[in-house]
């Protein structure tokens, strides 16, 4: 029995509470390794300005941590109370990484609370940088768990289904499955570049607003290398998640790029608009950089969307959320390395005010390109909750109370997403930097 | 022993874990509403927020932790509990978020706000009210299959005394349980009025609770006869609680061993705990589903169980030195350490 209202309301709710949890939950994993980073460099330049960048990084961290953990509880039980058929099935498979990621979390939550209560207890402060390690890969390995169920319903495997009934499971082949180190390396890797964004934009912007002290240049130097280093590994993982799709979801992979005939030397459909008659419309085409991205041989044949029953066709408006990730990844490149570069040389237009009113730009794109990349990775998985064994319809609930949780949790995000906004400008702004070092300075010659 | 009952025995663990730890920030959150609102407020804020802000997102934590594992080992319960239960764990869920990151929002960023100390002590009573409803529907009667899928029923759920009492004893455990350790903390504080408010209201919850557990044993005669015969089969455990009861009550009368009273309590409830769990076996939904026909496969449930050795191989270490520094330091606990956020 398939209740059509309930199935639409569950994915609604699903995609809203993903996309809500994701912003917190990729600064959760990207901001504890910069806060690690800024406090090494501190401690190895013994450079107070780095300590306190990292003291402060923390305090607003908090905030995004306290989100994160409630909204990530909220989706953890989303799962089964939206869809109790899937995770029926998949639980049977799947249920390891998912156990492993809430150790990592746990592990994180308990040495975040000791790093933050300790500030002033250890006279060495590299004692303190050693409690920063936990959370760091806590934080990362609860990222790393959670993208293994992901890529386990993208490109499932480990067991044998005979006769509608689970056999011979494997957890660990299900972890390892096909699209697990693309989908873990991109997932981790535009993590920390998105973290490293914002926290440049933030420098950038504090530059931008009366502030012209050191202690934020240095803070938009170290965020703007971590950010290159991570969007230059995103665009190398990310061309190695095309010869994924090519080879493991073509179909994805064909919707996204507006592929529709398989066809050798296939050329790269970039931005355009489609109109009602499938027709592309202002599109700039480049010739063999499809067959590039997807088996590395500019001649290589790829699978168009021909090859499919009408179906198992997912939605073709993903070609736009692709265009989206790929531009301002791209983009985000640029900025950073021409900021780099015109650091090194002295070139003045890297201060300008319209270049760093750009990074201050940069911080949102970055987040914007996270969710366009998450919509065009589930979307692109359409009909599809488990590929090739279960529809989306299938895993759903039956209940008819679906829409009035909508709105109930729709609430919740609003407070929680107005209320982090407005805790975090406060709490920066009552208490700016050039106040932080004075207090900081009669402490120290105490 | 198999492993069913391993996976059973981990879970329950982790639940009671969860129980206790819940119930001290539940209450305390509702002792500081409760404190501001009768102008006690300089008495217990200070304790409240010393104990848990290190510790809230453990606390949150230990659910997690269960609900993840509880799918782990027992699938079908996400088959079950998953369809019926969308309107009451939802409303927990929004409640646990806008208890968490208000708390955060208070101790880490904006001044204290009268209306959202009251939200979050209002919180900390209708949540243990919201999952409690879990343990009734356990009972079984309130889930009927409707063209093979399960379906709640509210009506029933609302009319069955038995609900009433699950939520009552709910209730007046979690401000029980929390005053008692607040006691001990405040104790060891040496802060002598929070002290003496705090073993006041452990003594004030100590009646309520002792009698709606034993009221709601009575009514599972009449609701599930099958469990109220097997509670009595394991009568001596509860015996054992209700003795461990009377000596916390002593010893808070007496003012003296606030740690031990706080131990004692923590052996009565996990007697009443595990009893009503043996009891239940092996039933996880009476009557549609027993751990035996929801268990997982042997290769992941033997997966879990390593990965769960390792994980608290990794855990317990940090968990002890989380205690150690916040805990059991004399510093902290009362105030001296240099705290700059």
């Amino acid at each position: 029995m398939i209740n059509e209202e309930a199935v639409y309301y569950s994915r609604i709710l699903t995609e809203t509470t993903l996309s809500f949890h994701i912003i917190y939950a990729t600064l959760g994993v990207g901001v504890p390794l910069m806060i690690m980073i800024a406090h090494w460099v501190g401690i190895k330049k013994n450079d107070e300005h780095y300590i306190l960048l990292a003291r402060r990084w923390t305090r607003g961290f908090i905030i995004t941590v306290a989100v994160g953990v409630v909204t990530g509880t909220a989706i953890g039980l989303q799962l089964s109370l939206l869809w109790p058929n899937f995770m029926e099935l998949a639980g049977n498979v799947i249920a390891l990484p998912l156990f492993m990621e809430t150790f990592a979390f746990f592990f994180e939550a308990i040495f975040l609370g000791i790093y933050l209560y300790t500030w002033d207890r250890f006279e060495n402060q590299r004692k303190h940088l050693l409690l920063l390690i936990p959370v760091a890969i806590g934080a990362s390995f609860s990222a790393v768990f959670i993208t293994i169920v992901n890529a386990f319903m993208n490109a499932p495997q480990g067991f044998d289904l005979i006769n509608g009934e689970l056999a011979n499971v494997n957890p660990i082949m299900a972890m390892f499955n096909p699209a697990m180190p693309t989908k873990v390396s991109h997932v981790v890797g535009t993590a920390f570049m998105t973290s490293a964004f914002v926290l440049a934009s933030i420098a950038a912007f504090r530059l931008l607003r009366g502030s012209n002290h050191i202690y934020h240049k240095k803070a938009l130097l170290l965020t703007m290398k971590i950010g290159l280093i991570f969007s230059l590994t995103s665009l190398i993982v990310g061309d190695l998640s095309g010869k994924y799709l090519a080879e493991y979801q073509p179909e994805k992979l064909a919707a996204a790029e507006w592929h529709f005939e398989t066809s050798e030397s296939a050329e790269l459909i970039l931005l355009g608009f489609m109109n009602e008659d499938e027709e592309i419309k202002y599109a700039i085409k480049i010739p063999y950089a499809l067959s590039i991205l997807a088996h590395g041989s500019p001649t290589a044949e790829v699978i168009g969307l021909d090859q499919f029953a009408e179906e198992d066709i997912p939605p073709l408006y993903i070609h736009y959320l692709f265009n989206i990730m790929v531009v301002i990844g791209m983009m985000m490149i640029g900025v950073s390395l021409l900021f780099l570069i015109g650091k090194a040389k002295g070139w003045s237009i890297v201060e300008s005010k319209p270049y760093r009113w750009l990074i201050v730009l940069g911080g949102p794109l970055a987040i914007i390109a996270i969710e366009a990349g998450w919509w065009l990775a589930e979307v692109g998985r359409q009909p599809w909750i488990l590929r090739g064994i279960m529809r989306t319809a299938e895993g759903a609930t039956t209940s008819n109370h679906v829409d009035l949780m909508l709105f109930l949790f729709c609430g919740l995000y609003l407070i929680l997403g107005v209320g982090s906004v407005v805790v975090l400008v406060r709490m920066f702004r009552m208490n700016p930097v050039e106040r932080e070092l004075m207090d900081r300075k009669g402490e120290v010659h105490r | 022993m198999n492993l069913e009952i391993i996976g059973i025995i981990v879970l329950w663990t982790f639940l009671f874990g969860y129980i206790i730890v819940a119930s001290i920030d539940f209450g305390a959150g509702f002792f500081n509403a409760y404190g501001i609102f009768t102008n006690k407020q300089h008495i217990l804020t200070k304790i409240i927020q010393r104990y848990l802000s290190p510790v809230w997102e453990v606390t949150n934590v230990f659910l997690v932790f269960f609900f993840v594992g509880i799918v782990g080992f027992f699938p079908k319960t996400a088959y079950y509990y998953g369809t019926t239960l969308l309107v009451p764990v939802s409303i927990a869920v929004i409640l646990l978020g806008i208890r968490g990151s208000y708390y955060a929002f208070e101790t880490y960023g904006a001044r204290s706000h009268k209306g959202y100390a009251f939200m979050y002590g209002l919180s900390g009573l209708l949540l243990p009210a919201a999952l409690s409803i879990v343990l009734t529907i356990s009972e079984g009667g309130f889930i009927f299959i409707e063209n093979g899928n399960p379906v709640l029923d509210y009506m029933a759920l609302f009319m069955s005394p038995l609900t009433w009492s699950i939520v009552v004893l709910s209730l007046s455990a979690v401000l029980y349980i929390s005053a008692v350790f607040l006691t001990w903390y405040a104790d060891k504080a040496n802060d002598t009025p929070a002290t003496e408010l705090l073993r006041r209201y452990a003594l004030i919850w100590a009646l309520p609770t002792i009698i709606t557990a034993g009221g709601i044993i009575y009514e599972l005669r009449f609701h599930n006869a099958d469990h109220y015969e097997k509670i009595l089969s394991v009568w001596w455990m509860f015996l054992i609680s209700a003795l461990l009861f009377i000596g916390t009550v002593w010893l808070l009368w007496r003012r003296k061993n606030y740690g031990i009273a706080f131990s004692l309590l923590i052996g009565q409830f996990a007697f009443a705990f595990y009893g009503y769990g043996i009891s239940h076996y092996p039933y996880l939904l009476y009557p549609h589903l027993t751990i035996y026909d929801s268990f997982t496969n042997e290769a992941m449930a033997l997966s879990l169980i390593i990965a769960f050795i390792a994980g608290l191989a990794l855990l317990i270490p940090s968990l002890f030195l989380l205690l150690k520094l916040f805990l059991f330091n004399k510093d902290y606990v009362r105030g001296n350490s240099e705290h700059k956020h």
